[in-house]
């Protein structure tokens, strides 16, 4: 078992989130994490999934995502050759004694603080998820609190993007 | 019964009307609605969208939120609605009307339980590749999500078992709906496409465009192989010592028959069909081994272990067929054409996959195989022949004062009329009717493979009968089937639609209580259905009075030679549906058997009996 990150263009439709959801689902696949949002053509979502499987059941999963009607293109980003990036908000706990030395462990992972109270303090900080992972053993040892993370966003390192959108948006719609 | 086939509506649509199977999206209509475009409601809309994809028959039940389409349905003089007992049968009629007539089948049921009736019929289509299209009524728009009367997701319950499915909102959109979803059912990997409708939208007005533009742009299936690939596929047919033509329900989907027929006379070699594809090659024909599978033929069965080559042409080495994968054909190389990219390599890794449409493919290879002449076959047809001869298909009878039920379905196959399409439950009849019944033509055998749907049988030979109206239409029937769905019989009655029905009633859940003789002790736990007369207990049902019920004919045949009488007379009723109960023993079992989970290599010819390969090391 690896981890791969699947980049599927979809049709921006009312329930292709689902359909997608629901394949993995049924054909016993695990969903490490997902990510979906508009694309510079409205008509076009991007979906990024972080599976673990392995190399022959990313074949599989890939071919039957091919096959809803709704999928325009899938893409598999290999991590050397991509940007991937997670987003975290986490809560730790921090007073007069220990704020500076939280502020400080944070500013090593360029995290930004987005809220303060007298006993708390709350980052915000991108990343791969090696980096969001090294963060969260750093803050640790002071309290977290609560924590958000979004799943990975990715894309393709170099000048060529990943399908000319304009090729399956009908100029009229 | 006049065929329902009538020529389109005059009007200003008809001149444009597209054909069923549309290739490309058409180019788009003016900006805004043309002057010329009529408005309409969506349930006008509907049936014009039918009526323009050259619909003759939809099968269903009206109901709250469909109403409004059944409306105009009313005046169609070119679609005609048959009215059945239960949308399960709609779905099931659909189907064998699409498997008999090569075109899509069409069903409509209401919302809620309407709709939740056809998933069984829409998961077998995906199991089967058979494109129907399903229209369904759905709640009012803004009624949607609040658990209204008769509300249920359909499109979410059966997004794993359509190919496609649209939640329309908007009345403008149904001709570019039904168009996508007629093109998409049909072409590619043919499947059923669910459209649900509001019953707002059926009532609301706009304008109605056709042809419509096909909104598509992922979709685009692969028909056309990969000429390197067909090249290699070939050069190893050309050199194998032990190859098998491995013939699934593609070829017939195709229509590839002629193009298989030339193969296997070029190559010269074997051939097995699978459940879903007999038919496909012609029974009589000398290179034809049989069925593969859990109660393939002796032959079949070990002509894909021992081979060095398997030519998958529109199959999925389905479980039912290779038994353990890990032991299957293990020194078999794979050539795999589908039209479906995830069959290949799915269940087992192909040497050569070849994506694309099975007629187009093996016309290719036809255009490219050098014979090398067919000495290096002489050994591996050797082997085969032996084990034709000593292991044919065949049966014992049980001495139980009952005709056996091999006996019964072989007789109505030889008494058949010439071209008469079958269609099976699921069970041991299902089984017996694919062994001892010869098909030598594609398209004459319609039963539920993947999915095992039993009660197909009835409502997919009204379907198909429907559909092909100068066939005979049998329907080989168990008796724990038949009680699923014969209130379709009714529907037959009164629609027209004389189909025959064998009862082959063995008074049990058959093939359930074979897997209990051979694997649960004799405890017979639920699997007798008491419809035998024995002490003093009458039949429940009595099968030829519940055919009289349903305004059919309904015969009985409970001797050996009572049976052939019977089944002529039978034959010669087409004015009405005819029901024959053939009384039969409980006790006779599918032979040869592979049990489940196991090698193929530990098939049965009969209990017990294991078949004497002696001369597995020479070749």
């Amino acid at each position: 078992m690896s981890t791969h990150t699947l980049s599927v263009l979809v049709e921006n439709k009312p329930g292709v989130l689902a359909r997608v959801a629901a394949l993995f689902s049924r054909r016993g696949f695990n969903i490490d994490s997902l990510a979906v949002g508009e694309t510079e053509h409205p008509g076009v979502s991007r979906i990024t999934i972080v599976v673990d499987v392995e190399a022959g059941s990313l074949e599989q999963v890939t071919k039957q995502l091919n096959k809803l009607i709704h999928v325009l293109k899938i893409v598999e980003l290999e991590a050397g050759s991509s940007v991937q990036r997670e987003l975290l908000l986490v809560k730790v706990r921090a007073d007069a004694a220990t704020r500076g030395q939280v502020i400080a462990a944070a500013e090593l992972f360029k995290a930004r603080s987005v809220d303060v109270t007298p006993d708390t303090v709350t980052f915000e900080v991108t990343g791969n998820s090696d980096k969001i992972e090294a963060f969260l053993e750093v803050l640790e040892p002071f309290g977290i609190k609560e924590l958000v993370q979004s799943g990975t966003v990715a894309l393709g390192r170099g000048a060529k993007s990943m399908a000319s959108l304009s090729r399956y948006v009908t100029p009229n719609s | 019964m006049s065929t329902p086939v009538k020529a389109p509506k005059p009007g200003p649509q008809a001149a444009k009307a597209q054909p069923a199977r549309p290739k490309a999206p058409k180019p788009a209509p003016p900006l805004g609605a043309p002057a010329a475009a009529p408005v309409l409601t969506g349930a006008q809309a509907v049936v014009r969208a039918l009526e323009a994809l050259e619909v003759e028959a939809v099968f269903g039940i009206p109901g709250g939120a469909i109403l409004p389409a059944y409306d105009p349905l009313l005046d169609s003089e070119q679609v005609r609605h048959v009215l059945v007992r239960h949308e399960q049968g709609a779905g099931h009629a659909a189907q064998g009307y699409a498997l008999a007539t090569g075109k899509v089948g069409v069903c409509m049921a209401t919302s809620g339980p309407g709709a939740t009736n056809l998933v069984t019929p829409l998961a077998d289509a995906h199991m089967d590749s058979v494109p129907i299209v399903a229209i369904t009524g759905q709640v009012a728009s803004s009624a949607i999500g609040t658990d209204a009367f008769q509300e249920a997701d359909i499109c979410g319950i059966t997004m794993p078992i359509t190919k496609h499915s649209y939640l329309v909102t908007d009345a403008e959109d149904i001709p570019r709906v039904f168009a996508e979803a007629f093109h998409v059912a049909s072409s590619g990997r043919p499947g059923p496409v669910l459209v649900d409708i509001p019953k707002d939208i059926l009532n609301a007005k706009a304008p109605f465009v056709w042809p419509p533009k096909m909104d598509l742009p992922g979709y685009r299936p692969t028909t056309q192989p990969h000429g390197k690939q067909i090249r290699e596929a070939a050069a190893l047919i050309a050199e194998a010592k032990k190859p098998v033509l491995y013939v699934g329900g593609g070829v017939v989907k195709s229509g590839a028959h002629a193009e298989l027929l030339e193969l296997a006379e070029l190559t010269g070699a074997p051939v097995v069909t699978t459940l879903m594809a007999r038919g496909a090659f012609p029974d009589s024909h000398p290179q034809h081994l049989g069925m593969p599978g859990m109660h393939g033929t002796v032959p079949a069965v070990h002509a894909l272990q021992k081979s060095d080559l398997l030519v998958a042409l529109g199959a999925r080495f389905d479980d039912r067929v290779t038994g353990k994968l890990a032991s299957f054909a293990p020194e078999a190389k794979v050539v795999h054409v589908d039209i479906d990219p995830a069959e290949i390599g799915k269940n087992r890794e192909a040497d050569v996959p070849i994506v694309g449409d099975c007629k187009a493919a093996i016309a290719a290879m036809l255009e490219v195989y050098a014979d090398p002449g067919k000495e290096r076959l002489k050994t591996w047809w050797e082997t085969l022949d032996d084990l034709r001869g000593r292991y044919p298909l065949g049966y014992t009878d049980i001495d139980d004062g009952l005709p056996a039920p091999q006996f019964v379905i072989e007789r109505l196959g030889a008494l058949a009329p010439e071209d008469t399409i079958w269609t099976t439950g699921v069970g041991q009849h299902q089984m017996w009717a694919s062994q001892f019944i010869d098909y030598e033509k594609p398209g004459t055998f319609l039963n539920s493979g993947g999915l095992g749907t039993m009660g197909f049988a009835v409502p997919a030979a009204m379907g198909a009968k429907l559909g092909r109206m100068d066939r005979t239409v049998w329907a080989v029937d168990g008796d724990g089937c038949f009680q699923m769905t014969n209130q379709e019989l009714a529907t037959c009655a009164i629609e027209g639609i004389p189909i025959k029905v064998a009862v082959i009633n063995n008074g049990n859940l058959g093939m359930v209580r074979q897997w209990q003789t051979l694997f649960y002790d004799k405890r017979y736990s639920n699997t007798n259905l008491s419809t035998h007369h024995s002490e003093g207990s009458p039949r429940v049902p009595d099968f030829v009075k519940l055919a009289e019920a349903l305004g059919c004919v309904g015969l009985r045949a409970e001797t050996v030679d009572e049976v052939d009488d019977i089944i002529k007379q039978a034959n010669s009723i087409n004015d009405r549906p005819v029901v024959v109960d053939f009384t039969v023993g409980p006790d006779a079992m599918v032979w040869p058997m592979v049990p489940a989970g196991v090698s193929n290599d530990e098939i049965l010819y009969a209990r017990d009996v294991r078949p004497n390969f002696d001369d597995e090391g020479e070749i």
